[in-house]
């Protein structure tokens, strides 16, 4: 019971920390302006679609285009890639600013264990990620008020599930690489490049043979987004998620305790 | 109430600390002496948890720190060499999120942000952002970080250091007055501070102790500094 109380301390604590600095607006600031503009172009091209059909006469074949296949399925592909650019610049001080201001000496000198200050944080970071995410609703809700006829909303939900999923496994692997420095620049080029990484390690996946292929694959963490995208929700790739996330923070416990050892 | 045991510290081939042993009975301040390098601030951190040791034990009022950290550090209170500062919050929500994860409960928080906030002199700075306040008064913000739990253990690393004279003999008076209530454990290497808080005196030297006794019998032959100068500058090349 304490070690809940504990984790919600230091997210509080972390939390403010990230919404009395200015990284937090200008994150999301960021992340609103992008993933506005790949809306925009997305709807313009669907529409430019529909009137050229319809010039064609060809109104059964316009019919079948959809907002949830042209516009929301690549407009979350568009959220992962800047996801992907932003959340190094949120996770980079969770960890390594601690050890920069040596303050990290208050909190393993205070009777809370290393799970509660990693889970903490890593809570702070996953709330971030919510506030993100949540922001960029405006874009599905714009094309449930005027789309004629309006979107599927399973397939936006589960995409909507599969974008936080895959947002906490890049969160986890942020806060991981913090742990492992006190340069917070290091941490975030770590970050992007693990990120990035994973994001196209299942590239090989056809031409490395069939098991490494497969195993590649399996790794790729874009590669179980695409079924939530698609409105598929699959518990195996929500194992996969979990395993992930769970393992990165290990890894950042392990870190944290190495360091003192050392 | 805390006693050391064969201590030793070794970071890679560098020992930091060989074989320490002493014990700080109830109440005691003890002050802890040697030139910088000696292994005062190793010392201070493994007593406080922070670092493991190579070897020994420590154990504060029979708890051992291996076994039941969370036990001894509720007891301790620790200053270390640079006060652990969040520079962007308030000194009072600075010292909340200190009492929140030192375990104090919800309803005495801010009956023990008050008593350190007037304990340390810290009443106009309440309100102040840390990362704007002089190194003076973030060094008292440090102690009263420390103190905020109202542990049994005080151990401070030179809390003086950096300060003006003003700020330095606040700083002493405060010490001396919580004599008694806590024991504390105190390293400088300012030696007059040591005669004027600490009745006993411990002297440490590339990871030895050279001295441990009180005050009195260590400046029976002459001052501090001519026992501390004859004790640590033999090995020094």
């Amino acid at each position: 019971m304490k070690a809940v109380t504990d984790i919600f301390h230091v997210a509080g604590k972390d939390l403010r920390a990230l919404f009395v600095s200015p990284v937090a607006y200008v994150v999301l600031t960021g992340y609103v302006v992008l993933t506005g503009w790949f809306f925009f172009n997305l709807l313009m091209q669907f529409n430019r679609m529909i009137s050229m059909y319809e010039m064609m006469r060809r109104p059964e074949v316009a019919s079948m285009l959809n907002l949830n296949e042209l516009v929301m399925i690549p407009l979350m592909y568009n959220m992962t890639i800047v996801l992907l650019l932003m959340v190094p610049l949120i996770t980079m001080r969770l960890l390594a600013e601690e050890k920069k201001l040596k303050t990290d000496e208050l909190l393993l000198t205070s009777p809370i264990s290393v799970n509660s200050i990693v889970l903490g944080k890593y809570l702070a970071a996953l709330v971030f990620l919510d506030v993100m995410l949540t922001l960029t609703l405006v874009y599905p809700a714009i094309l449930f008020y005027y789309g004629q006829p309006a979107p599927e909303l399973g397939p936006i939900v589960a995409g909507y599930i599969g974008l936080f999923l895959l947002g906490s496994a890049f969160m986890a692997v942020g806060i991981f690489a913090s742990s492992l420095t006190e340069n917070q620049i290091v941490a975030a080029v770590i970050t992007f490049v693990t990120l990035l990484l994973f994001f196209v390690i299942g590239w090989p996946g056809e031409t490395a043979g069939p098991t490494l292929g497969k195993v590649l694959q399996y790794l790729s963490l874009i590669d179980h987004f695409t079924d939530f995208s698609k409105g598929l929700l699959d518990g195996q790739h929500v194992v996969y998620f979990v395993t992930f996330i769970l393992f990165a923070l290990f890894l950042t416990k392990r870190s944290i305790e190495s360091t003192r050892w050392r | 109430m805390i006693k050391v045991e064969g201590l030793t510290k070794r970071y890679g081939d560098v020992t930091a600390i060989e074989d320490l042993s002493f014990q700080v009975e109830k109440g005691e301040i003890v002050g802890f002496l040697g030139p910088n390098g000696a292994g005062k601030t190793t010392t201070m951190r493994i007593i406080t948890g922070f670092l493991p040791s190579t070897d020994g034990t420590v154990s504060v009022d029979g708890n051992d720190i291996f076994q039941k950290p969370m036990e001894v550090k509720k007891k301790i209170g620790y200053l270390p060499e640079h006060p652990p500062l969040y520079a962007d919050m308030t000194v009072a929500g600075y010292l909340k999120f200190v009492s929140k994860i030192k375990g104090v409960a919800r309803p005495a928080r801010g009956e023990a942000i008050d008593r350190v906030v007037e304990r340390c002199g810290l009443k106009e700075a309440r309100k102040k952002i840390i990362g704007k306040l002089s190194k003076g008064y973030r060094q008292r913000v440090g102690l009263a970080q420390a103190m905020i739990h109202e542990p049994e253990v005080l151990i401070l690393d030179e809390p003086t250091i950096g300060l003006d004279p003003k700020q330095i003999i606040e700083i002493r008076e405060l010490v001396k007055s919580l004599a008694g209530d806590q024991t504390i454990i105190l390293s400088t290497h300012i030696l007059p501070e040591v005669t004027m808080i600490c009745q006993r005196c411990l002297i440490i030297d590339q990871g030895r102790i050279v001295a441990d006794d009180s005050l009195e019998a260590l400046t029976a032959q002459g001052s501090l500094e001519s026992v501390f100068l004859k004790l640590t500058t033999e090995d020094v090349q």
